[in-house]
């Protein structure tokens, strides 16, 4: 049901306001035609009586006024899937960009989804091993959570991406949908090339928008991800992992359309909205009852100046399961993977480890060396003040424990698959350097069982 | 004007809808939007012109399309039903949409908040011939094992019964009739319905005067609320907003629990349904489901129903509370809600206040918190409680935010969420320092009546050393532990057992999730016990200020 009207009647930047419209829906999807024969395509911002207002989704360089035609075509916008779309790279529009044709369409679907009744949802606790330890270990995944990576310009979250796009063990049908946001090519093509040396390529759909695309595509790019995500998800029955990057810029072109719309700003310039539209993305990770399949995402954002209470990561810590804090002293001393696990967390933890799912001294154990790298890091502090002579002998066991626990627990190789029960076991044989009296958190009979047996 | 007439679409922006042709219609009267009737609600008139917020995605509606008027207020349907249900933000069953509609909430749908086909055993308790008023009640239904729903008569009715009948009943069907005094007949059924925005009415709001036990040790020992009163905890993110709320929820001595989940994660929800009719009520030992209703707006949820999710929460409190019953209501997160508001008020081009939340944000949040109380129950010789319990989420975690702001200003009682303690795993990481509670004072008769007068004086003690371990930690920071006084040294000791085996409380534990009051009282007097004892032995040359043993055994109180 397209209707076609002729001239526009305002152009600024991205926005296209066309007046004289009779039957127009909100959030429609509008083709506009220059007067040079290249179609554009944009979205219903607002829907007046005889007026709308056009979001174009790429550049409106080179269009003019009169000439130009304005398709309204009558539906939002959707995106058309298939099971064929697997090991396959598209655009932020889903355009291939791999020089292959469309898969054909096994359905099309609206890219806003609706949102997951809560009562239809099924709580994630499944363990899921990523053979890295500061998460197995201490940050554990589960499948359908949300966990960001919390990251900053320079720091190798990509890295950390990829190794756990490559080692996350699922069970069933294990697929990978990747969304990139304005990232520099030379990413796009470090994850393209990382998953292809794996053959992890073949299970994966690929959303590219780099630096120099249209920056309004980046909006609607993490919605056809996820898109696709629920088809192979709930309708395919796949595990499906989610990684988006990186979700700074996806804010930031979000908050060059508020702007370009005049809206009043919230803190920092962001729109008031940046909460709820977050929302609309991130929540639809999650399980669904009786359904097999999952969305797990791995949103990552790199902070602007390290700083965690800048609205982006705020806004999203308030909303995902939990974060991965990538610190720059840890990389700078040359640790690899360099995750600070204390301001980490896991908010589904407790739920995906213990007996049965990892083992039954997992948690004790967890909360031990949480509490033991604090008191440890705390003593680091003083010590600089103090220096290490002043220190108490239990003092300097854990400035040991420290040391031992970024060097033997953190660090591990970028193709370093750990077993979990490794992991734990690391753990227990780092603890062995600090007092048995300061073992609070864990267990009388697992310290003889795990402790004793190492020693035999 | 008819309410028949129907308006027509100018405008769709988000979740706002500019409609004309609606003279006559009210404010905040309810509307069906489109042609897929989306619920809406109208915030402003402007001639024949009314602004709307539509509580459904309104993508694919335009101008042209019709509005229809309702001649109602947003309001929620109050019977029996109502406990272990989960509704949105308007109250519509999730349950039953998740039947019609599938796994996701789909636009358009329609379905009674309450079951209209079960029936219930009715027993009548008033007789023919007796004057009735509004909030009277005239029969019961056992709702679930530990809750007997009253049936009272709805406000705007008074006279006499002619006729009333025991019996297996549907909700809507009328149970009695009143003669009223101007001689017309009015039928009661068993259902009522009242506009969330307004609140019920009362006989009389009297002092609070009994704590909310929670169970929870920080909580009961130095930061009680009571029932009736309200409280705040406000806290960044991964500071345990949620757990506390949850816990509170489980382990609260109230009746009734309502349970607001306001733009929050939609596995927190799921995370309840499927814990809490499995964990038993420590008092009934039944299902901590059967005491429950959820309201779930979860943050991708249209966010003008997160705007009356918190009304409808309470208006069902509100009504629970009317039959005398002592009712708690958590709302996670207020911020939520006042984001809401103020994404309207940004599309409504409103003059914007602090951080572009609307002016009129502080007297809403001081108009939802006033509707906690204590109360004299209208129509009856009953007293009730409804004690509301916020989260609040600033952002950055930064306190100076208007929503904190308001919402200190009224509430009495302010939990201060630290991530530094969430950091350490401090659990429950309220800061003991910056927390407070004024009800300490009004609660100090049931207290000492309860636990006698050592409990208040260990408090105090208790308290101090708490405060003084902090002035201490910066001289160790800059001389070591070792250089403190032997005094010094045990307040210290003492201190870190007070945090550790006192104030954390494991909420994943089965024993340690929950402390009954006395049980707390008994802690802290062992607590106090062995640093009275520590403190007139103590002398320059010992080697520990506590032994293992000593440690052990207070490490182990909370278990026993």
């Amino acid at each position: 049901m397209a209707v076609k009207y002729k001239g526009l009647k305002e152009i600024v930047g991205s926005l296209v306001l066309v007046d004289g419209v009779k039957k127009v829906s909100y959030e429609e999807l509008v083709k506009v035609k220059a007067a040079d024969g290249t179609e554009r395509m944009g979205r219903v911002l607002e829907a007046a009586e005889g007026k709308a207002l056009v979001q174009m989704f790429t550049e409106t360089r080179g269009m003019e006024l009169e000439e130009a035609e304005a398709v309204f075509l009558g539906e939002t916008m959707k995106l058309d899937v298939s099971i064929d779309m697997l090991g396959r790279i598209f655009d932020g529009s889903a355009t291939p960009l791999d020089g292959h044709p469309k898969p054909i369409a096994d359905k099309s679907l609206d890219v806003n989804g609706n949102p997951m009744n809560p009562f239809a949802r099924e709580f994630p606790d499944d363990f899921v091993q990523t053979g890295i330890s500061a998460i197995d270990g201490l940050n554990t995944l589960v499948r359908g959570q949300k966990l960001p990576i919390f990251s900053g310009a320079g720091l190798p979250h990509s890295k950390i991406a990829t190794q756990i796009a490559r080692q996350a063990k699922m069970e069933g049908d294990f697929s990978v949908v990747f969304g990139a946001m304005g990232i520099t090519f030379e990413e796009s093509r470090f994850f393209i090339n990382e998953l292809e040396k794996t053959g992890a390529l073949d299970r994966s759909i690929l959303f590219l928008n780099t630096a120099d695309d249209p920056v309004i595509e980046r909006v609607t790019l993490p919605r056809i991800a996820l898109t696709a995500a629920e088809y192979l998800a709930f309708e395919q029955g796949h595990d499906v992992l989610v990684i988006l990057t990186d979700m700074t810029n996806y804010c930031e072109a979000l908050r060059e359309i508020s702007a370009a719309r005049k809206e009043v700003p919230g803190r920092r310039g962001y729109p008031g909205y940046l909460y709820t539209d977050l929302a609309s993305i991130y929540e639809r990770a999650g399980m669904i009852k009786d359904k097999a399949g999952s969305i797990t995402q791995i949103p990552i954002l790199t902070m602007p100046e390290d700083d965690k209470t800048h609205p982006i990561p705020d806004l999203t810590g308030y909303i995902t399961e939990g974060q991965i804090m990538v610190s720059r002293n840890l990389h700078q001393a040359g640790i690899y993977p360099p995750i600070d696990v204390l301001p980490s967390l896991s908010r589904l933890r407790d739920k995906g480890i213990g007996e049965g799912k990892t083992r039954e001294d997992h948690s004790g154990l967890a909360n031990q060396l949480f509490a033991s790298y604090a008191r440890g890091q705390e003593v680091k502090e003083l010590a600089t003040i103090l220096g290490e002579s002043a220190l108490s002998e239990t003092d300097r066991a854990y400035l040991k424990f420290s040391d031992l626990f970024e060097k033997r627990f953190l660090s591990q190789e970028e193709t370093e698959n750990r077993e979990i029960e490794e992991t734990l076991n690391i753990g227990w044989e780092i603890l062995k350097v600090l007092p048995k009296s300061e073992l609070k958190r864990v267990k009388d009979h697992q310290i003889k069982k795990y402790l004793n047996e190492e020693e035999n | 004007m008819s309410k028949d007439k129907k308006g027509m679409i100018t405008k769709v922006s988000g979740p706002l809808v500019v409609a004309k042709g609606m003279e006559g219609a009210s404010i905040y009267e309810v509307v069906r939007v489109g042609n897929e009737k989306l619920s809406g609600e109208i915030i402003e008139m402007r001639g024949g012109e009314a602004s709307i917020q539509v509580y459904e995605e309104t993508s694919g509606v335009g101008p042209g399309e019709p509005v229809e008027r309702t001649g109602t207020q947003l309001s929620v349907k109050l019977g029996p039903g109502l406990l272990g249900s989960i509704y949105d933000g308007i109250q519509r069953p999730l349950e039953a949409i998740a039947k019609e509609a599938g796994d996701f909430i789909t636009r358009g749908i329609e379905v009674s908040p309450l079951d209209e086909n079960k029936k219930w055993n009715f027993q009548a308790t008033a007789k023919k011939g007796e004057k009735v008023t509004a909030g009277q009640v005239i029969g019961t239904v056992k709702e679930t094992e530990t809750i007997t729903h009253k049936i009272m008569i709805p406000h705007g009715i008074k006279g006499e019964i002619i006729s009333i009948e025991s019996g297996e009943k549907k909700i809507t069907d009328i149970v009695a009739k009143i003669r009223t005094e101007d001689g017309r007949e009015e039928g009661v059924s068993m259902v009522q319905s009242w506009p969330i925005r307004s609140p019920r009415p009362v006989a009389e709001k009297i002092l609070p005067q009994t704590p909310l036990i929670t169970g929870q040790r920080v909580v009961d020992t130095f930061f009680p609320v009571a029932k009736g009163g309200a409280a705040s905890a406000p806290g960044p993110f991964g500071s345990g907003k949620t757990v506390i709320q949850h816990q509170l929820a489980k382990w609260s001595d109230a009746d009734v629990i309502v349970f607001i989940g306001c733009g929050e994660r939609g596995n927190e929800m799921t995370e309840v349904l499927q814990e809490f009719p499995e964990l038993e009520d420590p008092r009934s030992g039944k299902p901590l489901m059967e005491r429950t209703v959820l309201i779930a707006n979860t943050s991708n949820m249209p966010v003008a129903a997160r705007e009356a999710s918190v009304y409808t929460g309470i208006t069902i409190a509100e009504y629970f509370r009317d039959m005398g019953l002592d009712v708690a209501l958590m709302a996670d997160s207020t911020s939520r809600w006042a984001e809401a508001l103020r994404e309207m008020s940004a599309r409504l081009e409103e003059m914007p206040g602090e951080e572009g939340y609307p002016a009129y944000l502080g007297s809403r949040i001081a108009a939802f918190y006033e509707r906690a109380g204590q109360v004299k129950c209208v129509g009856k010789d009953e007293e009730g409680s409804l004690t509301v319990i916020g989260a609040v989420s600033p952002p950055g975690g930064d306190l100076s935010e208007p929503v904190t702001q308001n919402t200190l200003r009224t509430t009495k009682v302010f939990w201060s969420l630290d991530d530094e303690l969430a950091n350490a795993r401090h659990f429950p990481a309220i800061d003991w320092l910056s927390s407070y509670s004024l009800y300490t004072e009004d609660l100090g008769d049931y207290l000492d009546k309860e636990l006698g007068p050592d409990f208040k004086k260990n408090r105090t003690e208790a308290m101090r050393i708490l405060s003084k371990e902090s002035e201490l930690e910066e001289i160790v920071r800059l001389v070591g532990f070792e250089a403190l006084s032997p005094e010094d040294k045990l307040v210290m000791e003492i201190a870190k057992v007070m945090r550790e085996d006192f104030l954390m409380q494991n909420a994943f534990d089965d024993v340690d999730t929950f402390t009954s009051l006395k049980k707390q009282a008994t802690m802290i007097d062992e607590i106090m016990k062995v640093y009275e004892n520590k403190k007139e032995n103590i002398s320059e040359d010992m080697e520990e200020i506590l032994s293992e043993k000593e440690k052990e055994m207070l490490s182990q109180l909370k278990f026993k």
